[in-house]
Parts: structure tokens; sequence; C-alpha cells
């Protein structure tokens, strides 16, 4: 199969939005949980391409946003000190904590260096026994076995210069938090697929039922996504609320269950706090008691740093869908994608950047008839 | 062209350098290389003489005395700072040259004169310093140009990667030449050489941490003759010409919107990018439209010529892959548009800093 262009084929691609304009008859409201399908959503002009009054929010699924100040903070400090290589995925270096980046640390003489995978942070431990070798860990379920694994590995091999700064947040409590919000306007769910390759679906049919939402796993290419919006429309108009997999290819209802093994021996569910949105119950992991001594916010004692996030911005109210990103007062004025106040206008994938960057000087209107 | 790096660089044996028993006495560069002594001397007798040979560098002067020719005159420079210095498909030294050729060619000059400034680490291999220094010498053959006046300075350990390289160039415009992107304007066309993102990836393959197996090989190349050939074919039709390095062709395109306050509005199915360079982008979650080339050429063409630069490009071995990709409006000044595969428009932003791999 040709994922870099079957899934992207402009013809099936009108197929798929004529069948979804026949089938819309009212306006609706889904939410995309995550930020690789936000990604897809903008890069690919997918929005466009729906029936006027079918509004995508986009989630609070952006592991680059979602990650609390405080914890970047914490990098921070963690990767300031001398001896210390400090490993990360490259976009969280451009994230700013509450008065740098890691880019300003690294300028600053702090050993920082992007990997691709944690798993080369462990070889850089290996390689490297004079220094203390740290990765930051975090986004949501789909990133977490490879990180779980490299804490595993680690420990197997009884390396004393590594650690993990955790900071996992989980897609269904998210999902349950925004259903459970006053002035919710999320009707439907795109469910991450790649989240549920790892986890499996299973989870789901519960807050399907409980909150009567449609949710419609989902993948990541732009025929993926329109066939993920067809079905949740199909169900929003017949009034229904199931749990479906249109993501078959890749995502089974049980999930990698030796993944889930590894995740469940390895971290433990946790309460997180969400940049922009706060604390959600039960919402993240942490290491396991039996891995605690790999927790790089131990080793390195920075509990002690907090961090309050900026009073002007009204970015939960925006990951929520209750507030359109122009409508914050800072939008544009104190907060633009240089200095970021809050998660959403971090990322570009976040939906004031997205504002900030496709919005700014043209209406989508004025752009097709370009 | 990278099968000619290749053979060249595994061709270079030291011991058959012209001169090799001074330079051997010390394998890798000294303070002394930069001191203005006999090492320095000895570096530009047996390595930089011989590889960049020509009269005027041959002649020693502190400044290289050339013959101002006919027309005006185009300058420019060039720092590089590459890492590693030796990557798929060239080496910090092709860039070097390359990189001022092509600024030259595509502002509408001949470009004739180089100089070649160098900051060595000490303890940089000298074996090393040869294949670069053959490179360049190779690179400027191959572009018809000649490195005139050079110099050299060595810093401590640990104060420099190994070699940075600057090189400055002097070319020639011809009085009929007249292209710059503020007379880029509504209607034109937007051509581009050939495949996009070449030499970004090749230098992300290899870079350390992120190494993966792959056959991109960087597109380093010089310019001037496939330049001269647009200029030829589309004369005064011929608006503005850019080589987009750094930044990719996004930013390149942005740079024109900007300075010629109109709208761009780019055929995403006509992009050209190799198979191999889509999928690593797709892996790391780049976009291709913002990785580096360094041997590409885009030209904006009134629509009336936009067919024989096409033809003309083709007609060249770097431009054999050339395409229409886009074209100018008058509507959203200052703003990319794409239309994209599946038949959508999108606003392509501007990049802030550097491209950043993804995590998700």
């Amino acid at each position: 199969m040709k994922y870099l262009s079957e899934f992207r084929d402009g013809e099936l691609a009108s197929r798929l939005a004529r069948e979804i304009h026949q089938a819309t008859t009212r306006p609706w409201r889904i939410m995309e949980v995550c930020g690789g399908q936000t990604h897809s959503i903008i890069r690919n002009g997918i929005d466009q391409l729906l029936p006027e009054g079918v509004e995508m929010i986009h989630g609070p699924g952006c592991p680059v946003c979602v990650t609390p100040l405080e914890v970047i903070d914490r990098a921070l400090a963690i990767a300031a000190q001398p001896g210390v290589i400090f490993c990360s995925f490259g976009d969280m270096l451009r994230v700013p904590g509450s008065v740098k980046d890691l880019f300003q640390v690294k300028s600053e003489g702090g050993d920082v260096r992007i990997v691709y995978s944690p798993l080369d942070a462990v070889k850089l431990a290996i390689k490297n026994p004079d220094k203390q070798v740290v990765f930051f860990g975090v986004g949501f379920e789909t990133t977490a076995p490879a990180n779980a694994m490299s804490v595993h590995l680690a420990k197997m091999q009884g390396l004393k210069n590594f650690s993990m700064l955790v900071s996992h947040v989980l897609v269904p409590p998210a999902i349950e938090a925004i259903m459970q919000s006053e002035n919710n306007r999320v009707q439907a769910f795109l469910a991450a697929g790649h989240v549920c390759s790892v986890m499996g679906y299973w989870q789901y049919p519960a807050v399907a039922e409980k909150y009567r939402v449609p949710i419609v796993v989902t993948g990541f290419e732009p025929l993926d996504i329109m066939e993920g919006l067809r079905r949740t429309i199909l169900q929003l108009e017949k009034g229904e609320s199931r749990v479906e997999n249109a993501y078959e290819r890749v995502v089974t209802f049980e999930g990698n269950r030796e993944a889930q093994r590894l995740l469940g021996e390895v971290f433990e569910v946790c309460d997180r706090a969400w940049r922009g949105i706060g604390v959600i119950p039960a919402s993240g992991w942490r290491l396991s008691a039996a891995y605690r001594d790999f927790d790089a916010e131990l080793r390195f004692a920075v509990t002690g740093i907090h961090a309050v996030e900026s009073p002007l911005c009204h970015s939960g109210e925006v990951l929520r869908g209750a507030l359109k990103p122009n409508e914050c007062p800072a939008f544009g004025k104190q907060c633009t994608p240089r200095r970021p106040l809050g998660a959403t206008m971090v990322s570009s994938e976040g939906a004031c950047a997205a504002y900030y960057n496709y919005g700014r000087f043209i209406s989508v209107e004025e752009l097709t008839h370009a | 062209m990278p099968e000619e790096t290749m053979s060249e660089d595994t061709k270079i044996d030291f011991s058959n350098w012209t001169c090799p028993l001074p330079l051997q006495d010390y394998p890798t560069i000294v303070m002394g290389h930069g001191g203005g002594g006999k090492l320095s001397s000895e570096l530009v007798e047996h390595l930089f003489l011989p590889a960049f040979r020509n009269e005027t560098l041959a002649g020693l002067g502190d400044a290289a005395v050339i013959q101002p020719p006919a027309g005006r005159l185009a300058l420019s420079t060039d720092t590089f700072v590459v890492q590693p210095l030796f990557f798929p498909g060239g080496t910090i030294g092709d860039l070097a040259v390359n990189g001022t050729v092509n600024d030259l060619a595509v502002s509408g000059a001949r470009p004739l004169y180089l100089t070649a400034g160098f900051v060595l680490e000490e303890g940089f291999p000298i074996t090393d310093l040869a294949r670069i220094v053959q490179r360049m010498g190779a690179s400027a053959r191959a572009a018809g140009v000649q490195i005139v006046t050079g110099d050299t300075k060595v810093v401590e350990r640990g104060h420099g990667d190994g070699c940075y390289i600057n090189t400055a160039g002097v070319g020639v415009i011809p009085d009929h030449v007249n292209i710059g992107p503020s007379l880029v304007r509504p209607e034109d066309v937007i051509l581009v050489s050939g495949t996009i993102a070449d030499h970004g990836m090749a230098i992300m393959s290899v870079r350390e941490g992120l190494e993966f197996d792959s056959a991109i090989l960087s597109d380093c190349a010089p310019l001037n003759e496939l330049a001269a050939l647009v200029l030829e074919a589309g004369s005064q039709h011929v608006h503005a010409m850019r080589d987009p390095t750094r930044g990719g062709l996004g930013a390149t395109l942005h740079e024109i919107a900007g300075a010629a306050k109109v709208g761009i509005v780019v055929e995403e199915t006509q992009l050209p990018v190799r198979p191999a360079v889509h999928a690593a982008c797709e892996l790391l979650g780049l976009d291709p439209m913002f990785v580096a080339n360094e041997g590409k050429l885009a030209a904006f063409v009134a629509p009336e010529a936009a067919d024989a630069v096409l033809a003309a490009m083709r007609s060249h071995k770097l431009g054999a892959e050339a395409q229409i990709i886009g074209r100018v409006v008058a509507e959203h000044p200052r703003m990319l548009v794409a239309h994209t595969r599946i038949g959508s428009n999108r606003v392509i932003p501007e990049q802030i800093g550097e491209q950043l791999p993804r995590i998700c």
C-alpha cells in the first residue's frame, strides 16, 4: 500500500466530501483529539471541504501544547546543570517556560540534544558514563511504549546515569473532562488512531454511552480523516452514539497487549496538570515505584519548582471549544506564536497558532476564490 | 555531481600530493599553520596552490589583481559552517564554492572570481583539509571560476568545528539583464529546476543522533550554466531568479512575495520531491517546502515565456526534472497559498526558526 499517495487521492477525497455534504442536514461540532490529526487537517485544508456549519474543534491532543509550564521550567533547570546531557524530541525545544526555552538554555551552555527515540538517549548514557543523561518523556499513549522500554532497558543494564523527566498524559480522561466541562460544545470525537493502536479502544464504549457521544477511531491521512468525519456525521444525523473503528488497518479493539503490559509495569496512573486546562484527575502516568530511581524530578531535586500560567491566557476555554482563538483578548496582542502565553499558541498545530498563521490576513472565502 | 564527488574523494591519496614531506611533519593542523610563518606558507604552497591552480593566485600578492570586465559587477559573500563536513553527495568545500557561484548566478551575473577564507581548528586532520580543498578546486573548475586569493586562520582546539569556510565572489551582469525580486508581478509563472529538499535531508540522514539509512544525496551543484540558459530562453520576460537554500523553497517564495508585495499560489501536486526524500520528511514530520537545497533554481517568468524557459531548464542535466510549480497573483499580497492534492487551499505560513522534528 502506498500511504503517501493512495490515502491522499484527490478524487476519492472529493467523493468523500460529496457524501459528507449529502449526509449533513444540520451544524455539528466535532473535536479531533490528537495534535497529529489537527496537523493533517490544517496541512491539507480538510476543514474547507466540509459543509458550512460543520465545525472542527482542535482538541488538547498536542503533547507540546499540554505539557504544563511547571514541567517545562523543571526541564530547563535540569538541562542547565553541568554534567547533564538533556535529550528531547525536537519540537519541545521551542516551548517557552516561564522565562526561557530549551534553545536558550542550549545557547547558554546547556548540553541539549534532539533525539528521535528515547532509546538513543539510553545509548548516549552508555557512551557517556561520566554524564547524567536525561530524556524528556512527554506525550500521549503513543510515545509511551518507547519511553517505557528505554527506562526498562536502563534498569536491566543497571545504568546509574540515565533518568527520565516524565509528563505523560492520557486521552480518555481528557475526553471525559471535556464532556463534563461547563459550556461544552463538543458533540462528537475523532479518537486518536495512534493512541488506539497501542491502547485499543475498549475504554471508549463506556464513555460513548455515558455522555451519549459518538466516538470514531480515526487515522491521519486526509482520506482517513474524511472517512472518520463521514462516519461521525452519519451517527450524529441518526442520533447514534457508538464507538466505531475507521482505522482498521492499524487499530484493533484490544490494542497492543505487550505494550500495555510494559506500560503497566513501568508507569502508574497519577493526577496530571494540563497546560491551559489545569489538573485532570487520573489523567497521566508517572514512573511506578519499581522505576522511581529513574525519575529525573527526584534525582535532580526540581520538585520545588512551581510556575503560574499567565492570567491573560484563555487557552483552556479554547481547547474545550468554548472560545474561538480570536475572541481571546490577548490574541495577537500579548500572545503571538513568537511570544506565546499559552498552550494553544505554542505549537504550530495549536488552535490559536493556526488561527494566527492562517487567518490573520484573509478569510478562507477570499482564499478559495484566489 | 554526486558520482564525481565520491570518486574524487576516494582518489585523494595524500602520499601522492605534490610535495607531501613538509606537510606530513604534522598530520594535523597546529597553531603555527595560521601564524604566517613557514608552516603557513607550506600549507599554501603544497595544498592550496595545487588544488586551486591559477595564475592570479600563483602570484601570491596580498591582493589578487584582476582586470575589471565590462558590465555591472555583482558581489556576494557566504560563510559555511555545515556539520558534518563530509556528507552524502558533497563536502563543505563543494558548498563553499557552489553557494557563492549560485548567489551570483541567480542575480543574473556570470561568476568570475572567488576568494576563500578558512578558519581551521587546531587538531583538524590535514588529509581532511586536503579533501575539502581539492573539492573546492574541482567545483571552481566545473563552474568556470577562479579562486584568486585566500586566507587561513587557526583557532585553538575546542573553539571551532574543524573547518569553517568563507567565500566571496565577483561576477559581471550583462547590460541587457535586469532582474530582481521586486520586479516579480502578478501572472508570473514560477518554475523550479528540480527536486526539492535533497540537501537538507542528506545532511539530516548523517547528523549525529538522527542518522537513518538512505540513498539521499545532496543536490549541491553550480547553477551558472542553468541560470544563463534561463536568461537566454526568457530574455526580458525573466523577472527574478533565486537559489532556495536554507529555509527551502518556502522561505524563498515568502521573500519574493514580501519583496514584490504579491501573493503566490503553489500547486502542491507539481512540487518535485524524490520518493525517498518525501518518505524521510514524512517520518520526521518535516515539510519539504522548508528543507534546504544547494543546487536548485527558482525562476519567476512572464507567462508568455514560461514554456521556453521550462524547455531550456530541461535541456540541462541540472534541470531535467524542472516543473512549473505555481504562479504569482495580485490577491492576498505577501501570502503563500497551496492548492492541496485533495482540492483544498491552505495558507503556508512563514517558519519562525529552524524546522523541528515533530513528536506526533
